[in-house]
């Protein structure tokens, strides 16, 4: 099959053999599972539990809300002992509102109903995976529905399995221990899309989950003409999804589109096992693949992990030595997010824990921009980093969109090239919130004036209907007879009072 | 018979009157400089600027009444994007009009409101709930944080407090770098 490639990218060491010796094992139960109501892209789920209520494994906790939203389940039996803010994993160190279990160790289901995938309607299976609250596994943890619908024909379904990052194995011991479970749920997901034809994508440097996805795709009975497995060559970010589609199809996906404008849609190796538990075992997601490594921790490896599970006792299973580690990452070197607290659980979206050692990852000194060009070569959506920098040290938003800021996957690549050190992505991220900061302070103002109108024109209403009633009224007394009532009155009072002080004394 | 009809005829002129009075008042589109600054303006309603609204104070900057640097709520960035439009110097805010706040809601005191409802009359972009008696309520999300309810409450209920942080309302901050990359 014919490759394209994309362009700039860079060739990162990947610090990936380190975690791929040891088979994957669960994780023992924890004590406590802390479960964030936002897991997702979109709007946080709403709580359908209480405190003090009995869970069982598997049940629903907390149900969308809106149509990007995804619900979320309890990851194994137990009581809700908690409903109310908890540190998450977020760059930002705050807390959010999560749902806390206390397990009860008999990991007791809930009741699942499994079923034969070709027996169900697309639009079955997609509600289905709604309901199984399954997210992008891969990347930002979009609602996996939205993409199993996309409402034109889909020439091509790409099943991403390059995981480029450094470090990270999970997706690779997934292709090597369930290529089975990821199969069927790349037929599940066919059969959603109506896809024409299936390829399943691998970076040349897993050469195992090569072989294992070929043995059990060759041992499959269904109709697997349409399905093609192919190497691509190791290039961060190869895994990115418009590089991904670019370096398979040739395609490039138009700056702010979405894939399916080229007849494409993507979905991660987990996000498939996760589509197939779900349709076929009944089971939503509540598990996944982690990786545990970096220079602090003494037995790297790859662990199935119930989601809820406090990274700090992750950590410890794989003999992470606390004193030896300079932070903690959750994803990989290159885009994850560091940690302000180990106290955080693992989240859907987490593929990896990087307990960076000392030392391990370099902070060199940052010095001014000499205007090489490293960084716009390697950038792989072919921005201007440079010129994107300039303008967002400036703070000069208007001029950024113009540069297409939004289009930044926020890869990494350029700071990783840029020979002065500067913390390029670091500026994007700052600009990109920014403006989104600045389009909801815009959206506020503008309710506001409206608000404010209508009260003005609700104020003026409201004083010429009192004119329009004070003319209606017959003419009563004048204003003259008016006042010489109220001064007859004042007069009364006047000398009642004095009669009654008089009367005192 | 007649007095009925003149008296409708009265009633139509008047309420024609304040309808044209008010369609020119509230007009909505009209000046198109003093639209573009109403736009660029916060919209908090405090009448720090000196004027009633921010529509009025985008009709004397646009009239060249009033001068760009008199809003605190919106602070060096609306001015900033003042003199950009109007293709004149920033220059520092108006000291005399109060100090750039960070953005803050209105808290009523439950438990002592009287329910009075002055402050639902202060409100200029109603705001607060409740009813002649009740106690009243800020909706947070439409305050805009203008302070007005603040003074006519009679048992000094209503407080000013900081908008929480919250996760999806952090922004990443500009990095900080040690020797500064200046150029
Ligand atoms: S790589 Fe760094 S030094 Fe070179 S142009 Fe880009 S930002 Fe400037
Ligand atoms: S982080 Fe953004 S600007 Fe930098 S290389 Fe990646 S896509 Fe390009
Ligand atoms: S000071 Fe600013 S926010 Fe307040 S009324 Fe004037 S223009 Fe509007
Ligand atoms: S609630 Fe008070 S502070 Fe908020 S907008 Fe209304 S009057 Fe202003």
């Amino acid at each position: 099959m014919r490759l394209w490639s994309f362009h700039g990218g860079i060739e990162v060491p990947g610090h990936k053999e380190i975690s791929t010796t040891r088979p994957v094992e669960p994780a023992p139960l924890p004590k406590r599972l802390i479960l964030p109501l936002s897991q997702h892209l979109g709007a946080p789920a709403e709580p359908l539990v209480a405190e003090g209520e009995e869970v069982l494994k598997g049940q629903m906790i907390a149900s969308p809300a809106g149509f990007v939203s995804a619900p979320l389940h309890a990851s194994s039996s137990g009581k809700v002992v908690a409903i109310g803010e908890h540190p998450v994993p977020h760059p930002s160190g705050l807390s959010a509102p999560c749902i806390t279990i206390e397990t009860d160790g008999e990991e007791r289901w809930v009741e699942r109903e499994q079923r034969d995938f070709r027996q169900l309607e697309p639009a079955e299976i997609r509600e289905t995976v709604r309901q199984a609250g399954i997210v992008g596994l891969g990347g930002a943890g979009f609602p996996a529905f939205i993409k199993l619908n996309p409402g034109r024909t889909i020439k091509t379904l790409i099943l991403n399995g390059a995981e480029c990052e450094p470090y990270i194995t999970s997706d690779d011991m997934l292709m090597r221990e369930r290529p089975e479970q990821i199969l069927r749920g790349l037929l599940i997901i066919r059969r959603a899309v109506q896809a024409r034809r299936c390829i399943i994508a691998v970076e040349d440097n897993k050469p195992e989950a090569e072989r294992s996805l070929r043995q059990a795709l060759g041992s499959m009975k269904e109709d697997a003409d349409d399905i093609e497995i192919v190497t691509i060559p190791a290039r961060y970010p190869a895994g990115g999804e418009k590089q991904l589609i670019r370096v398979v199809t040739g395609q490039e996906v138009p700056s702010g589109g979405l894939p399916v404008q080229v007849g494409v849609v993507c979905h991660n190796v987990s996000t498939a096992v996760a589509v197939y538990r779900a349709v076929e075992l009944g089971e939503p997601l509540i598990s996944r693949y982690v990786t545990i490594t970096g220079g602090a921790v003494a037995e790297p490896r790859n662990l199935e992990v119930l989601i809820g599970t406090p990274v700090e006792e992750l950590l410890q299973l794989c003999g992470t030595d606390p004193g030896a580690v300079q932070e903690v990452i959750m994803g990989g070197p290159m885009m994850g997010i560091s940690l302000a607290s180990l106290g955080v659980p693992l989240v859907k979206t987490g593929n990896c824990l990087l307990a960076v050692g000392r030392g391990e990852i370099e902070h060199p000194e940052v010095m001014p921009c000499i205007r090489c060009g490293n960084c716009a070569e390697a950038c792989p959506m072919s921005l201007l980093p440079q010129q994107m920098y300039w303008h967002a040290r400036a703070k000069d938003f208007d001029r950024l969109r113009e540069y297409d800021l939004f289009d930044c996957i926020e890869c990494g690549c350029c700071a990783y090239v840029c020979p002065s050190n500067i913390p390029l992505v670091h500026y994007y991220r700052f600009a990109k919130s920014e403006i989104r900061a600045r389009q909801e302070q815009k959206r506020k103002a503008d309710i506001a004036r409206e608000r404010h109108e209508l009260r003005e024109q609700r104020l003026a209403r409201e004083k010429a209907e009192r004119a329009a009633r004070h003319a209606r009224k017959r003419p009563g007394p004048s204003d003259e007879s008016k006042k010489a009532a109220i001064q007859a009155a004042l007069e009364r009072a006047r000398a009642g009072k004095q009669g009654a002080a008089q009367d005192d004394v | 018979m007649l007095s009925a009809a003149l008296a409708l005829t009265f009633l139509a002129l008047v309420f024609g009157l304040l309808l044209g009075y008010s369609s020119i008042r509230f007009r909505v589109e009209g000046d198109p400089v003093a639209d573009q600054i109403d736009a660029i303006l916060p919209q908090t309603q405090c009448g720090q600027c000196g004027y009633p609204g921010c529509r009025p104070y985008a009709e004397a900057i646009a009239s060249g009444e009033a001068d760009i640097n008199q809003c605190p709520p919106g602070g060096e960035q609306v001015i900033q994007a003042l003199a950009d439009l109007l293709g004149r110097e920033p220059k520092p805010l108006d000291p005399d009009r109060g100090a750039e706040k960070p953005p803050m809601v209105a808290f009523i005191d439950e438990s002592d409101c009287i329910g009075c409802t002055l402050c639902i009359k202060a409100c200029p972009v109603d705001a607060i709930l409740g009813a002649p008696k009740q106690m009243h309520t800020v909706i947070a999300d439409e305050c805009t944080g203008c302070e007005l309810c603040v003074e006519p409450c009679p048992v000094d209920v209503i407080s000013m407090v900081p908008v929480e942080e919250d996760i999806s309302h952090w922004k990443w901050p500009l990095p900080k770098v040690a020797n500064g990359d200046a150029p």
